[in-house]
């Protein structure tokens, strides 16, 4: 039993890397087949993580539900990546396989700490996948997206204060509400809103009024988080809001001019609100607060450490000591168990995934889906960034969690709805490439007809 | 395959079936709107979502010429900056990897041995908490298990090792706590783990087995008798710590009955591992690091010459020799076997507060020492330039401001023992499965020059005076080469009174080449040669022994 954990933990961290491997290969082929192919592999890989974890868990829990839930999980991920397939024909599938990658990762370690929570967690990433699919769709057939400037604004708004008469009476410790016995957390909606807001503005113009309007609706997002004690996605807003104006104006001293308002804005934050100061206190010296907020963090510390470079192997070790494992503090579980080479990897999986997202951002003309691409994607990057290096002690814990690993029916239908429109914006570009080849043959007909015909192309190999 | 391929996808949606043939890869002459619809010119989406030199992978004759270059469009301008924010956050995710590794290797084990992880002891629900054993073989701790199945932790010798080898109860010391996550892992081979598990029982933790020597250490425990004090011996070659010893000690066995009344006690020092925690006033072995000074300062000692009448004033501050001696005319080596205390204090004066403070930290005084993970406390010596005369020449034989422990003036012997090179102390020499199979095992390791050869060959012949010929002379019909330093260490009670400890630090060897070394105290010992240099020799006698 302790043998096979021994060998499944290698197993893993392999399954990892090479799926990791296989996201930079893919850049190097340059045959649609062979591309085609290391997506097959990269599928391969994940259900060959599934099968391993929950035969793994199996072993230790004789639950047969785990078995069950294998066997839904590999429906799903084949599922999923035939119906792309079959919908969207140009699509790359690298993202939805990182993506997949990701929510396997979360169920395994999810069904090792609490299986109805994994089961829960199934259903919803099934429904969310289900939603998106329509998503590309939506994507490339509403053309009044962009300039629903202010209803995004509006909608948002209007979500966090809700969040927010949330959290003032319930004294800060609910950002959530249930409906219908599912807990939906409106901020995961508005990081979609926020960014589509701010791209159909800075889209429209990119002078110093609209970044200002802009600027003063990112503040007013923000400063209700901050009220709200969600420090973690205010922050998140707050860098999206950066890169975008950055990569919208490409004015560099626009964003540093936020960025430093955005530091005196910390500052102040700190000395106003006594849950900045407890966050940064606890990052400084969590044994000084061990008995109240530096608790947690040090039971993740605890858990990283035990498991070392190679972890102690899927259910050896004991995750269930660290707090709120399946949400915040899932690196520090994922470590314990599967250890530290496969959080590095894990690490490597979700930039990946960002670099996928700003390589479309790049490849898309009209500025409106470019600012969304890149904006979702930093959204995504900078939640990752802040969620690992709070659980690692590197930056203050900010209670967030991690996109599509962490427990969370609203993060991970929203998440998966960021990745659709995601690859619903790749669709476009393809479509508008052939718009814009269209254009361009016809100028170039008319060009080359008056030139020389003889010049033109011909030669090459057979 | 050319490079056009990479948009087949795209093909098939502009191509009729049909058409899509290699020929028209190829661009015939006339044809050049198909080509151009599959060229990549035609596509500049596709050619710039791949970050990469463009050439690669495509043949010869492929190459992209001059008229094509043109026919693209320009570059799009203001991709520069998502370039720039990705580049940011690739720094960002790297930074985290950083971090996570430095975490796992700088700062993992300071988590792992805070008091506050309580991991381990869930660990022991699994394991049953491996043995300790002596180097000579002797069981020092193990784990039985009693009728109603309750586990028990034992200690065969009970009080002998209380220290050293620790408990696991009401917390955890000694190798019980330095070797805690070994002894709670399990190497156990894959058959008995499946007995275990069918049987529903325990796997067996791994084995620590000490450097310690079972009956050297009884030796030493029975030569110390009823009174306080502490013994470390060990081997100087390398840093293997044979003996270690505290007095008074407690029953490691009963310690969660008796732990209310041990920490009542008063004092409550019990529990305190003298050898290494304890913090004596040096005596006359402290005239080793004056003689070291004095060497230093001069680079000889054979001309120095003094006067000893039994007194000795300078600057209206007088010292007095032990028990009111006079030596009358001495060398160095004269004071050193002598053990005069007005020679040192001129010596100490000669060499000057400023050479003394600086051998003394070069012996690791006011320095970490290399502990081999034991608890323990630094030496403090306070003298420095500023200090008076009164002081300094206190300081020189001895008394003073100065504190060590049994375990530091062990370790100075040792360097000198081994050619002025200290080694690693040690005292886990292997670790071991339940069934002896070898896990792991530590060599020696230097760590560090404290004195150069010469100088601790002039130490060796100082200290070598002292029992041939010189006032110990317990040695003499030994059987094996010594040397030695006797001191008496004045000291003020808690009661306002004035005590005296009693020190032997030295060494033995069947050669030249000493093969172990020795620290002893015996608190209010008084003489050292009387009631510390017995303790020595009963050690030293068993270790050739053997």
């Amino acid at each position: 039993m302790k043998l096979l954990t021994d060998v499944s933990k290698y197993m893993f961290i392999l399954l990892l890397l090479l799926f990791t491997l296989r996201n930079f290969t893919y850049f190097r082929k340059h045959d649609e087949e062979k591309r085609r192919k290391t997506e097959g592999k990269q599928a391969a890989d994940i259900i060959l993580f599934d099968i391993l974890g929950f035969i793994i868990i199996f072993l230790h829990t004789f639950r047969f539900e785990t078995l069950i839930l294998l066997i839904g999980v590999i429906v799903y991920t084949a599922a999923t990546i035939a119906f792309y397939r079959l919908l969207y024909k140009g699509c790359s599938l690298l993202l939805i396989n990182n993506m997949l990658l990701l929510l396997s990762i979360g169920f395994v370690i999810l069904a090792r700490l609490d299986l109805s929570k994994a089961l829960k967690q199934y259903v919803i990433a099934a429904a969310g996948t289900v939603l998106a699919l329509f998503v590309p769709v939506i994507v490339r057939k509403l053309r009044i997206l962009p300039r629903l400037t202010w209803i995004y604004a509006g909608v948002g708004v209007l979500c966090l204060l809700g969040v927010m008469a949330l959290a003032v009476t319930s004294g800060g410790a609910k950002l959530s509400i249930e409906i219908g016995g599912v807990t939906v957390q409106f901020s995961e909606l508005v990081k979609i809103t926020f960014v589509f807001f701010m791209a159909a503005q800075l889209s429209r113009s990119t002078s110093f009024g609209s970044v200002a309007v802009t600027s003063a609706v990112a503040a007013v997002h923000v400063g209700i988080l901050v009220l709200s004690t969600d420090l973690g996605t205010a922050l998140v807003f707050f860098i999206a809001y950066l890169v975008m104006v950055l990569v919208a104006t490409r004015k560099p001293w626009y964003s540093a001019a936020a960025l430093a308002a955005g530091a005196a804005a910390s500052v102040a934050a700190y000395y106003l609100f006594g849950h900045v100061r407890q966050r940064v206190e606890a990052w400084l010296d969590p044994f000084a607060v061990y008995d109240s907020s530096g608790y947690q963090i040090v039971q993740g510390l605890f858990g990283i450490s035990a498991g070392s470079w190679f972890g102690s192997g899927l259910g050896e070790g004991m995750p269930g000591k660290i707090p709120v494992a399946a949400k915040d503090f899932i690196f520090a579980a994922i470590c314990e168990e599967f250890g530290v080479v496969f959080g590095i990897a894990l690490i490597l999986v979700c930039m990946t995934m960002f670099l996928l997202i700003v390589n479309i951002s790049i490849e898309i003309r009209r500025p409106f889906y470019k600012l969304i691409a890149i904006g979702l994607g930093t959204e995504y990057a900078f939640q990752v960034f802040l969620t690992i290096g709070g659980v690692t002690k590197f930056i203050p814990m900010t209670g967030i969690t991690l996109p599509l690993v962490s427990y969370g029916g609203s993060s991970v239908i929203c998440t998966i709805l960021m990745l659709a429109i995601v690859e619903g914006l790749y669709i476009l570009r393809e479509d508008e490439g052939e718009i814009i080849e269209k254009e361009k043959r016809k100028r170039e007909r008319a060009r080359r007809n008056a030139a020389s015909e003889e010049k033109d192309l011909g030669g090459g190999g057979a | 395959m050319p490079p056009q391929n990479r948009s087949a996808a795209v093909q098939d949606r502009i191509l009729p079936q049909g058409q899509y043939t290699s020929a028209e890869r190829i661009m015939p002459q006339g044809q050049y709107t198909h080509a151009e619809r599959i060229l990549p010119q035609g596509r500049p989406d596709t050619e710039e979502s791949v970050p990469r030199d463009p050439r690669i992978g495509i043949p010869p004759g492929m190459e992209r010429r001059s008229g094509e270059e043109e026919a693209r469009p320009p570059k799009r301008k203001g991709n520069g900056a998502y370039v720039a924010a990705a580049y940011l956050f690739v720094i960002l995710f790297l930074s985290l990897i950083g971090y996570l590794v430095y975490f796992n290797v700088v700062k993992r084990e300071e988590y792992l041995r805070s008091p506050y992880n309580k991991r381990q002891e869930a660990l022991a629900e699994r394991i049953e908490r491996g043995r300790i054993l002596s180097a000579d073989g002797y069981i020092l701790a193990e784990t039985a298990s009693g009728s109603d199945g309750e586990e028990m932790r034992t200690y065969p010798f009970g009080r002998i090792f209380a220290h050293v080898v620790g408990y696991d109860s009401h917390g955890r010391s000694g190798v019980e706590s330095i070797m805690n996550t070994t002894l709670l892992t399990s190497h156990a081979d894959l058959r008995s783990r499946i007995m275990n598990m069918m049987l529903d029982r325990k796997d067996a933790g791994d084995d620590v087995v000490t450097t310690l020597n079972a009956r050297m250490q009884q030796a030493a425990y029975d030569a110390l008798g009823d009174r306080r004090g502490a013994v470390v011996a060990l081997d100087p070659k390398t840093g293997e710590v044979y003996v270690m010893l505290s007095k008074p000690d407690f029953d490691p066995n009963t310690i969660a009955a008796d732990y209310a009344d041990i920490i009542s006690e008063e004092g409550s020092s019990v529990l305190v591992n003298r050898a290494t925690q304890g913090r004596y006033v040096p005596g006359s072995t402290f005239k080793i690091v004056t003689a070291l000074a004095y060497q230093r300062r001069f680079g000889i000692t054979d001309a120095y010459s003094f006067d000893c009448e039994g007194a000795y004033t300078e600057a209206g501050h007088t010292v007095h020799c032990f028990n009111g001696a006079v030596h009358g005319v001495e060398t160095l080596t004269d004071a050193f076997t002598n053990s005069c205390n007005c020679a040192f204090a001129n010596i100490g004066l000669t060499a000057g507060a400023k050479e003394l403070r600086e051998t003394a930290e070069s012996l690791l005084f006011n320095k970490a020492l290399p502990s081999a993970d034991l608890l323990y406390n630094n030496s403090s010596f306070t003298l420095d330039g500023t200090s008076g005369t009164a002081l300094t020449m206190q300081t020189a034989f001895g008394q003073g401001n100065t504190l060590t422990s049994p375990y530091h003036m062990a370790l100075i012997v040792s360097a000198i023992a081994n050619g002025g090179v200290l080694m690693e102390p040690r005292i886990v020499r292997e670790t071991r499965s339940f069934d002896g199979s070898l896990l792991s095992s530590a060599s020696p390791k230097t760590y560090g020059e404290l004195m150069t050869r010469r100088e601790a060959s002039l130490l060796m012949t100082l200290m070598r005076g002292v029992t041939n010929g010189g006032p110990v002379t317990a040695f003499e019909d030994a059987g094996y080469l010594t040397g030695g330093k006797t001191g008496s260490a004045d000291f003020v009670r808690a009661d306002g009174t004035l005590g005296t400890h009693a020190w032997f630090v030295g060494f033995a060897g069947k050669e030249e080449e000493p093969d172990i070394v020795i620290a002893v105290i015996v608190e209010e010992g008084y003489s050292g040669s009387r009631t510390a240099v017995p303790v020595a020799k009963s050690v030293f006698d068993c270790y050739y022994d053997r």
